[in-house]
């Protein structure tokens, strides 16, 4: 029916509770979006039966594919909700929350791990503090800043994890995103200065060689980070590493 | 009561409120830092054109004088001169800090930062990252954050929502309620300042170039609580917005700055394709209205000729609310390197590719100048001095304002790239100025607060109760629309004060209803539709004071724009010329009665306004804008 759009969605209370389904179906609009239509949705929210039910549960933010907020699974495939145009999927559109993270309610799911992650692997650059030292940073070629800024717009939306079949709750396996934002840290004239230690956080269970080269990741990243060539370049420098530290120098 | 260890609460986790966390703790005070997201999806992630900073690598002889100049006369001299002095004077250290976080600044061949044009301005000011500058500051001091958070310095509480701040009995901020957006429990917490910095406000107009989450809720409590708003009418339209039915996504001045020309055809409704639209048939009235600046004339200027052209001459593409904004002449390798993450944009929600085919544009609500009226400290050399806790300090002792939720830098009219500037400059200078105030608090205060703190938190949970339990007529979602659409058409780019008393009854009958709300949702977990009805309430008592401003400022400044009070610079005339120096004196007489500053104190029957001078000591008003 062109005069509709049809959801499929799949709903749960709360953590722990059964998931179920419902669906619901609103007038057409070109522009729709899947943020958009979640939105008019919740202004009424009545399924195909008839059923007045409480509104579906999301996040979402940016509305324009920069914040990383409103990640689902749309047919099947985790991206990002607001730019996931309405006239672009097939019906009725299936929304599903991300399946490697624990969920919240709804569609909202709790994408905590990935933050811990960027904790643990010193996703920073130390530095003495920030007030001006009347000095700047060092210089960085536009060869280097061109991996630099397409590793740096991640914006941990989550979905290169649910893509890939190594990670999930019930696995070590760190996940690409975070391991991206080592090389990117490594990558930097003063960042590397804990390039070891980052190594080192990445080197034993749950680390790197968790990868099963899959290269999932890569193709469902919204903002195209660079992210098999990153666990590559990776995959080097921890093999260099393991030599310094056996041989030392 | 007294602390071991002196704590700050920051609310607001955007570009402003890390950089307060960083300066807080780095002054030795720990912080509680409560975001309604995760940190990393604060709205400064969608600047994208660039900061402004006087670098002068560009062989243009740029000085910082010519950055207070410029950011004074773009706000049409309504903001006090002394924080923008110091705010530029500091920009180019602030970049510098930035760069040492390892922020992905855009270089030049030879690996310094790049600078770019952007409107307003003559000379090439703008640092940028590629065009997702603002999210890539953001992650700078995000990382940052992380890394004090990481040594216990910092707490943060993602997932909260600031319902209202804790008062004692002398009007003193000592804290804050908060919801669990998750458990929906309301909790109160103690600390010895609060900062706030909490954005924009863009939602009050329903679609707006700002995040969802931008609503204003959390000023427009401080205000209802006691703290002063200032310049609440001073909205920015930005010009270059997509047309779209849920959100106007925004098209970066960078654009423009990199060389785009904003053009319609000269034929009304012509429904020829724009590209076999010959040059001569084609009307880039910009840059035939301002020749000296162009495509780059500063926002409130470029929207109001858009608006001209499209509403007054009928000139709008295919006669629809909306122009080109054209870079097909560009190199497409020059366009995909500079402004590729715009053009995605572009690209994803219109499947247009704009290195081919014009992209179609119209203004958009995008800044509130105005918003809680902050103080400052003037020093000797007519700067704000440094390290005084009157800075950014809200009219409510222990309140500090900082980023798009304070009123402060922009006057009436902000340039672009000055907001990722304010943004980070404000929240630095707020963190700074509350770690002083802290240090100046006597640390054994005596009164025994927990009743005080218990009464309030029970007051918000009462809030929560009755609106899940009540049974009006109203639907929060559709009212928000109806706010939208009431701001939209009478509170927009041109104001005339019949649609302004429209809008304020308006918006009294909306408020009403809004206290009779029915909720879809009576859950008492992650319940989303709880808060957002809370919100939308203090939407609409925010939308009152803009539109208030409105009502009492009759005349033409900046953003704010009443054709009837309209004293337009005579046409072809120059300095010197009998006819121009009769309008400067007119100009000067416009100012001594509206160069003001908008106070609205709130009352139960609505805003209360007063006007107060603005320091005008670095520049004098003495030539007025001229962008031609």
């Amino acid at each position: 029916m062109a005069d509709t759009i049809r959801f499929k969605i799949r709903r749960q209370d709360r953590p722990g509770a059964a998931p179920y389904w419902q669906e619901f179906a609103i007038a057409y609009r070109p522009e729709h979006n899947v943020v958009s239509a979640l939105m008019a949705i919740r202004e009424n929210p009545v399924t195909v039966g008839g059923e007045r039910v409480a509104p579906p549960v999301w996040e979402s933010n940016c509305m324009e594919s920069v914040c990383g907020s409103c990640s689902m699974r749309v047919n099947g495939r985790a991206r990002q909700a607001c730019s996931a145009l309405v006239d672009t999927l097939e019906q009725p559109i299936v929304l599903e929350p991300l399946s490697k993270f624990p969920v919240v309610r709804d569609l909202l799911v709790d994408r905590g791990v990935m933050f811990d992650s960027l904790r643990r692997v010193k996703a920073w650059i130390e530095i003495d503090g920030s007030w001006d030292i009347h000095t700047g940073g060092p210089r960085i070629s536009p060869q280097e800043w061109d991996l630099n800024y397409a590793l740096s717009r991640c914006m941990t939306c989550g979905c290169c994890m649910d893509a890939c079949p190594q990670f999930g709750t019930d696995k070590a396996f760190i996940g690409p995103a975070p391991l991206a934002q080592v090389l990117l840290m490594n990558g930097h004239p003063t960042g590397k200065y804990l390039r070891a230690e980052r190594l080192h956080a990445i080197m034993g269970e749950g680390g790197l060689t968790d990868c099963g080269s899959a290269q999932n990741c890569v193709r469902v990243c919204p903002k195209d980070v660079p992210l098999t060539t990153a666990l590559a370049k990776l995959g080097r420098q921890t093999t260099a590493q393991l030599f310094k530290d056996i041989f030392g120098g | 009561m007294s602390t071991a260890k002196p704590t700050a609460i920051v609310v607001g986790g955007g570009l402003g409120g890390l950089w307060a966390t960083l300066r807080l703790v780095e002054a030795g005070v720990a912080v509680d830092l409560f975001a309604l997201f995760e940190v990393k999806r604060s709205h400064s992630a969608c600047a994208q054109g660039g900061i402004n900073a006087v670098l002068d690598t560009k062989g243009q002889g740029d000085t910082i004088w010519q950055h207070i100049v410029d950011t004074i006369k773009g706000g049409a001299y309504l903001a006090d001169q002394p924080p923008i002095k110091t705010m530029c004077e500091e920009a180019p250290g602030l970049i510098r800090t930035f760069e040492r976080m390892g922020v992905t600044f855009s270089r030049t061949p030879e690996g310094l930062l790049d600078l770019r044009l952007f409107g307003g301005v003559k000379y090439k000011r703008t640092v940028f990252a590629g065009s997702s500058t603002g999210q890539q500051l953001l992650y700078g001091v995000d990382e940052q954050v992380r890394r004090y958070e990481d040594q216990g310095l910092v707490r943060k509480h993602e997932w909260w929502e600031m319902l209202s701040l804790v008062l004692d009995g002398d009007g003193r901020c000592r804290g804050i309620t908060a919801l669990d957006l998750r458990s929906l429990q309301v909790e109160s917490f103690a600390a010895d300042a609060v900062v706030l910095a909490t954005g924009g406000l863009g939602l009050i107009y329903g679609k707006s170039t700002n995040s969802s989450n931008s609503t204003g809720a959390a000023a427009s409590r401080a205000y209802q609580q006691g703290a002063a708003f200032m310049n609440g009418e001073f909205i920015q339209y930005h010009p270059t917005g997509m047309i779209g039915d849920d959100k106007l996504r925004l098209m970066s001045e960078a654009s423009r700055g990199e060389g785009a020309r904003i053009w319609t055809p000269r034929k009304p409704a012509d429904p020829r394709d724009p590209k076999s639209i010959p040059e001569a048939e084609r009307f880039y009235f910009l840059e035939e209205w301002y020749p000296a600046y162009g495509n780059t004339v500063p926002r409130d200027v470029a929207s109001r000729a858009i608006w001209k052209a499209v509403k007054h001459l009928g000139l709008g593409v295919r006669g629809e609310d909306r122009v080109y904004l054209d870079l097909t002449h560009l190199p497409r390798d020059f366009v995909l390197r500079r402004l590729g993450s715009i053009i995605d944009i572009y690209e994803e929600f219109t499947g247009v590719d704009p290195c081919e085919t014009p992209m179609e544009i119209f203004p958009a609500p995008h800044y509130s100048m105005g918003g809680l009226w902050v103080d400052y400290e003037r020093d000797a050399a007519g700067g704000m001095k440094h390290g005084s806790p009157r800075n950014h300090q809200t009219s409510l002792p222990g309140l500090f304002a900082c980023g798009e939720c304070d009123g402060a830098y922009h006057g009436a009219n902000r340039l672009g790239a000055n907001s990722l500037l304010s943004a980070s400059f404000s929240g630095r200078v707020a963190g700074e100025s509350a770690a002083a105030y802290i240090k100046g608090l006597s640390r054994v205060t005596g009164a025994d607060l927990g009743p005080v703190f218990e009464a309030e938190r029970r007051r918000q949970e009462a809030v929560d109760e009755d609106l899940l339990a009540s049974n009006g007529s109203e639907n929060a979602f559709t009212l928000h629309r109806e706010l939208g659409q009431i701001m939209t058409d009478k509170v927009g780019v041109e104001r005339d004060n019949r649609s302004l008393d429209e809008a304020l009854s308006a918006l009294a009958d909306l408020q009403e209803r809004s206290r009779h709300l029915s909720l879809d949702d009576r859950g008492t977990w992650a319940n989303t539709s709880l808060p957002y009805a809370r919100q939308v309430q203090d939407m609409i008592v925010l939308a009152r004071v803009i539109a208030a401003g409105a009502r009492l400022r009759d005349e033409c400044r900046g953003s704010h724009h009443k054709p009837e009070f309209e004293m337009e610079i005579p046409e072809g005339k120059f300095p010197g010329d009998p006819e121009f120096e009769d309008y400067v004196t007119r100009w000067k007489d416009q100012n001594e009665r509206w160069l003001k500053t908008t106070v609205a104190r709130h009352t139960p029957q609505g805003p209360e306004i007063e006007f107060r001078p603005v320091d005008t000591s670095v520049l004098p008003p003495e030539t007025p804008r001229d962008y031609r």
